[in-house]
């Protein structure tokens, strides 16, 4: 089917890309941190929209479709906030057609 | 330790597969070690590859390599929320050999060039990721730790190619603390559409492709645009200041949305459907963000050593990847024969980036990233300039015609661009494209 591209929901667009999830996440929050954060850059710089922030002031992550770009850890202003590495050999994003 | 080579190489990107393909052709052991599960699988970019850099040492790679288009024409356009203003430039030249560009995905045309470091005898590992480096007493780089079980692999000389992040080069103390004002944010859609639609929608002639570069059209964010059409597809997509966008209150993807929607983009991409969506960094700073390129028993090249040229009107990457890949695995080879790894040892390797155009191009153009990321180049001349071509372009009958001088004095004015700005980022541009 045809769609036009400003149609499509951001969930939709994101079940186009391959992930291989990997047992354990490449990337730790530390909701500590987050807590007295007033920036919340990764929320917004996320291009996968990874980070969602919560009630208690925390943020919640979600590693399984990260398409690994680093973004996030270089936008935290929260010292040591994200702790970032690259999955295991074998999992996360696999582009077709990067 | 369960495994020796001459060389590791981490990264099977266009700098890696140079790098190992080199040390191979000159009789090293070598193992190119890839974290995703083929080369390419982790890479994206816009994206056009300039590989006549591969002439002296894969002649065929027009042949043989998987390109999607040979690029023949090239717009260059810049929008405002209602305007679009555009040169649009064709070369029947450029789809014959030599060649100029090629769309190509990266996919495929990484996993191409990994290849042929194989056939050279090149030993690539895939689905490997370096967690770290191996170091002697002496604080010497003897090889990289793996997450396989027993997965420590030794080398005389590491060549650390693994991307962006530049985890490696981090870890061996060679790069600073990153600044985020030194990197953008790529992100891409890829929308399918039938080969021959692709074909008539952009006027190309079969295996011809087109390439848009675009400034202005990111909103309140500093970036840019682009539009590449590959063989039966089109990526689309947008380059993000990262300081701007985590200031901004906008995400990515609305970026993009608003790229796509612009009445001059819109009926280009009209019913393609979206096929893969991601987002790469883009090391944007050059000399800048430059780590040293060589310690002892590691070299550094490609996106890792922040080889990627963002100059406005021109924008590589592959070509420094591989360039630089294929300099640092002749140096390594070399130092591995003279017996001498040291940094000293490897000192070959900045040598032959400096007699050629990776660091003469870096050196050259070290300033245009300031100036076409700056509040100026991204939103007030993109004003100025369409305001004043549709100023020259609207008949206004029966009042008379002012002159062109007193139409551009009021478009800088409507911008807030006075002479002394002008001026100076013309003296700016001068020197920096000059």
């Amino acid at each position: 089917m045809t769609r036009r591209s400003a149609a499509v929901s951001f969930e939709d667009v994101m079940a186009t890309t391959e992930f291989r999830p990997a047992p354990a996440a490449h990337i730790t929050v530390d909701g500590d941190a987050c807590r007295g954060c007033t920036t919340r850059a990764c929320v917004t710089a996320c291009p996968a929209r990874l980070f969602v922030p919560i009630a208690d002031g925390g943020i919640l992550f979600n590693y399984e479709q990260c398409f690994e770009c680093g973004g996030c850890y270089l936008v935290c202003n929260e010292k040591g906030a994200i702790s970032w590495s690259y999955p295991e050999g074998g999992a996360g994003v696999v582009y077709r057609r990067g | 330790m369960a495994e020796r080579f001459d060389a590791v190489v981490v990264g099977a990107g266009p700098a890696g597969s140079m790098a190992a393909l080199q040390l191979a052709r000159a009789g090293r052991s070598v193992c190119l070690l890839e974290r995703g599960p083929f080369p390419g699988s982790k890479n994206l970019y816009g994206g056009v590859v300039y590989a006549r850099v591969l002439d002296g040492i894969l002649p065929r790679w027009a042949e043989e390599a998987p390109l999607e288009r040979f690029v023949t024409r090239r717009v260059t356009m810049v929008l405002t929320a209602t305007q679009s203003l555009a040169v649009d430039f064709r070369s029947s030249a450029w789809g014959e050999a030599p060649y100029n560009g090629a769309t190509a995905l990266r996919p495929e045309f990484d996993a191409w060039l990994a290849a042929q470091a194989e056939a050279e005898g090149a030993v690539l590992v895939c689905s490997t990721t370096a967690t770290g480096l191996l170091v002697d007493a002496s604080g010497a780089v003897v090889g990289v730790r793996t997450d396989r079980p027993g997965g420590e692999i030794g080398a005389g000389v590491v060549v650390a190619c693994d991307g962006v992040n530049a985890l490696l080069a981090k870890e061996a103390g060679l790069a600073e603390a990153p600044d985020p004002s030194h990197y953008t944010l790529g992100v891409k859609q890829v929308l399918r559409l039938p080969e021959a639609e692709i074909e008539r929608r952009f006027g190309l002639a079969p295996g011809e492709g087109a390439d848009f570069e675009i400034l202005g059209g990111t909103g309140e964010v500093p970036g840019g645009g682009f539009l590449y059409t590959n063989r039966d597809t089109l990526s689309v997509g947008v380059v993000l200041s990262l300081d701007g966008l985590s200031r901004s209150a906008v995400r990515p993807e609305e970026v993009l949305a608003g790229l796509t929607a612009h009445p001059a983009i819109a009926p280009l991409v009209d019913g393609g459907e979206v096929v893969e969506f991601g987002a790469h960094l883009i090391p944007e700073a050059g000399l800048e963000m430059m780590p040293r390129l060589a310690g002892d028993g590691i070299l550094v090249a490609g996106d890792a050593a922040g080889m990627c040229l963002a100059a406005g009107i021109w924008l590589e990457g592959v070509n420094f990847a591989m360039a630089s890949g294929s300099a640092a695995g002749e140096a390594a080879a070399e130092a591995l024969v003279a017996g001498d790894t040291t940094r000293r040892g490897l000192a070959g390797y900045e040598a032959r980036l400096s007699s050629g155009f990776v660091l003469a191009d870096h050196r050259r153009l070290r300033h245009a990233p300031g100036l076409v990321l700056s509040e100026r180049v991204q939103r007030r001349y993109p004003e100025m300039v369409c305001n004043l071509v549709e100023e020259l372009f609207t008949v206004r009958n029966p009042a008379p015609k002012p002159g062109v001088v007193q139409m551009a004095r009021r478009a800088a004015r409507r911008s807030g661009v006075g002479l002394g700005d002008l001026l100076r980022d013309g003296w700016r541009a001068w020197r920096t494209f000059g």
